[in-house]
């Protein structure tokens, strides 16, 4: 996984609460049996006319926001399915960053596999930020800092220590839980001597 | 310490804890479909992994699949490739799979419970958000990403932070023509699509008890639309009787063993809760969704809201948003809203008491001339129990088109799917913008309020043919 440890960019700001993941990257995308190439499709519906043409008015079309690497959006950002194929899509578009009030908990989770950080701040702060985004001025991130930098200004969030060390490093989740191979086989032992029909024995 | 149901579920799957709590779960069931496992599998083959315990995954297509004749196979190259893909990993994995020609091939968590694969006390997972449905049978059950699909392929475990208890008591008696779907919808209104964010959900109360089975699973399935990780029903007789002698349930000893175990799955008297709603069942009507969030939801007696009369800045410009999508005017009566199409399926009411409840409602029936309509019942079984029954032959009589099952218009991954501005009343789960097709209006209802729309031609009221 790729790492993340800094980040400097001009915002992107999407006025809208409850961005689904439906919005995010919808169900025809989904096809796809591999998890690269999906930017193009990133908010299909909202960015792309019935002819297939760009809409100006959407901010992700506009210069220089079809290059933010941040995107700042309405509160429970993320919500419903669990298609791991929305990371993928903000990924593949650049966005390494989402900055919102909250976030539905399987996007959340998604994010820190495919090395996005979601970062949840109040509302207010998020309008304050929002404004440099309308400015086209940049903010910096700082993982390692736990900070935003923008104009004089900084603020702090918070983000579980766990998932900070797994961004910072880039870690496989996979790697790390089969370091404790052994745990988990003492586990399914006690398992089948206690509830020995979950095996199906 | 006194414990809750979801707590005891936890407790007893901790393989590890590390001092920050993140946690290592042991994953008893996993479910798996064609849509989001492709990626996990190809990870597995590039790190030279195996499927730890191919006997407790079980895969199906049914996101993909034609609901109409298959005997020509699927025509649209994608999603046949993804179908393919899913046959060739199962093969390779050596994980069992319910083809598209086997009569148990249906709905993931439609099959999960049919099979007894669902069991109390588990816990169970699936690259899908409506895993929550099989928390009706006092399980832990949750939607997870692609790359978790890989990581419980590969570990059967699970990294994971303890959720907060939310606990949902529902009491009194539901009236006439007012069902499950009714009551999640309820539920979703009040506390909204981040109401539960954070929380596991138990539903308790003496209505719940009186669900039957199937529409405990209504209730859990769209629980992850209030946000909630999970939600769950503590286990009673009815989910003993129904998976006594399903082909994955326990048998003999195992089973006795098993029900000892499921006896003691209930939360403690004294233990307390994060966050407690109380609803009066009796209190609650035929609901449908107006907007395009699943928290949008008014009686059907009701009118539709009026962005004029909401002081919240943010609030307002999504109801417009969501009126100017939907082509509704404020105001408006919800009886008076024209409908095109309507949907009967979904893991949410694809059933059988689902397709009986519509049935009830259609016998003898016509249903509007300007109306598409159709049925697609949640698995093979469901469709066979249905034939059986004879309510193909009322759906078919009345002008329903009767299907093949699958996933179908719930999401609109296959041919079945909404043109741009048509209406449907539906009994799936989300009403998001696009989600039945690009500019397709959905109406959340319940089966016989979806049959009730399907009859009228407009979204209306199933307590007027009741008998």
């Amino acid at each position: 996984m790729q790492k993340f440890n800094k980040l400097k960019s001009i915002p992107a700001y999407l006025p809208i609460v409850n961005i689904d993941t439906d919005m995010i990257i919808p169900k025809q995308f989904l096809k796809t049996i591999k998890r690269t190439g999906l930017g193009k499709n990133l908010f299909f519906e909202m960015r792309y006319d019935d002819q297939g043409k760009e809409i100006n008015d959407f901010v992700l079309n506009q210069n220089p926001h079809n290059e933010s690497k941040i995107l700042i959006a309405g509160k429970n950002f993320g919500c419903g399915s669990s298609r791991e194929h929305a990371p993928w899509a903000l990924l593949d578009f650049g966005i390494t960053c989402v900055i919102s009030s909250s976030y539905a908990d399987i996007f959340y989770s998604n994010c820190f596999k495919n090395g996005i950080l979601p970062i949840i701040l109040e509302e207010e702060i998020i309008k304050e930020l929002s404004e440099y985004a309308n400015r086209k001025e940049e903010i910096s991130v700082d993982l390692n800092e736990e900070k935003i930098v923008y104009g004089n200004n900084e603020i702090k969030f918070k983000i579980d220590t766990f998932k900070k060390k797994c961004l910072l490093e880039g870690l496989d989740d996979i790697a790390l839980s089969l370091k404790k191979s052994e745990k988990i086989e003492n586990f399914e032992n006690d398992l089948k001597n206690t509830k020995p029909w979950i095996f199906n024995d | 310490m006194s414990t809750t149901l979801y707590d005891k579920i936890w407790n007893d799957h901790l393989v590890d804890q590390q001092e920050d709590g993140t946690a290592l779960l042991f994953v008893d069931r996993h479910l798996v479909h064609e849509v989001t496992s492709p990626q996990a599998f190809e990870g597995l083959r590039n790190s030279n992994r195996k499927v730890r315990h191919p006997n407790l995954t079980l895969a199906v297509a049914d996101h993909n699949v034609p609901t109409t004749d298959r005997t020509k196979g699927i025509s649209d190259q994608d999603s046949k490739i993804q179908v393919d893909t899913l046959e060739d990993n199962c093969k390779e994995f050596g994980v069992q799979l319910f083809g598209m020609d086997d009569k148990r091939q249906g709905i993931v968590h439609i099959i999960g419970p049919e099979q007894g694969f669902t069991q109390p006390g588990t816990v169970i997972v699936c690259g899908d958000s409506h895993t929550a449905t099989h928390g009706a049978f006092g399980s832990l059950a949750f939607g997870i990403g692609t790359s978790e699909v890989e990581h419980v392929l590969a570990t059967q475990t699970l990294v994971q932070k303890k959720a907060k208890n939310f606990i949902i008591n529902v009491n009194g008696q539901l009236p006439l023509g007012v069902t499950s779907k009714d009551v999640i919808l309820q539920i979703i209104g009040k506390i909204g699509t981040a109401g539960g964010t954070g929380s596991v959900i138990e539903y308790a109360g003496d209505l719940i008890r009186s669900l039957s089975v199937e529409q405990r699973m209504t209730i859990c399935n769209m629980t992850i639309e209030g946000g909630a990780r999970a939600g769950l029903i503590a286990p009673d007789e009815k989910i003993f009787n129904y998976l006594k002698g399903k082909p994955m349930s326990p048998k003999g000893d195992s089973w006795e063993k098993a029900l000892n175990y499921w006896n003691s799955l209930k939360t403690d008297t004294d233990a307390s809760f994060d966050q407690e709603l109380n609803l009066n069942a009796g209190e609650i009507l035929p609901m449908i969704t107006w907007g395009t969030s699943p928290q949008d939801v008014i009686t059907i007696d009701e009118k539709i809201p009026n962005p004029e009369s909401e002081k919240d800045e943010d609030k307002k410009n999504s109801i417009e948003r969501a009126l100017k999508y939907m082509g509704l005017k404020p105001d408006m009566a919800a009886t008076d809203i024209k409908i095109d199409k309507v949907f009967i399926g979904s893991c949410t009411n694809g059933r059988i008491e689902d397709l009986r409840e519509a049935a009830k409602i259609l016998k003898d029936k016509k249903i509007s001339s300007n109306v598409n309509a159709m049925v697609v019942p949640g698995s093979g079984l469901v469709k066979e129990q249905a034939e059986q029954e004879g309510l193909d032959k009322i759906f078919l009589n009345s002008g329903f088109e009767w299907r093949e099952p699958g996933c179908s218009m719930c999401l609109a991954m296959n041919a079945d799917k909404l043109k741009p501005e048509e209406r449907c009343a539906s009994t799936s789960n989300r009403n998001f913008e696009g989600r039945q097709g690009r500019g397709g209006r959905t109406h959340l209802v319940s089966p016989g309020m979806a049959a009730a729309a399907a009859i009228s031609g407009n979204l209306d009221d199933v307590r007027k043919y009741q008998n």
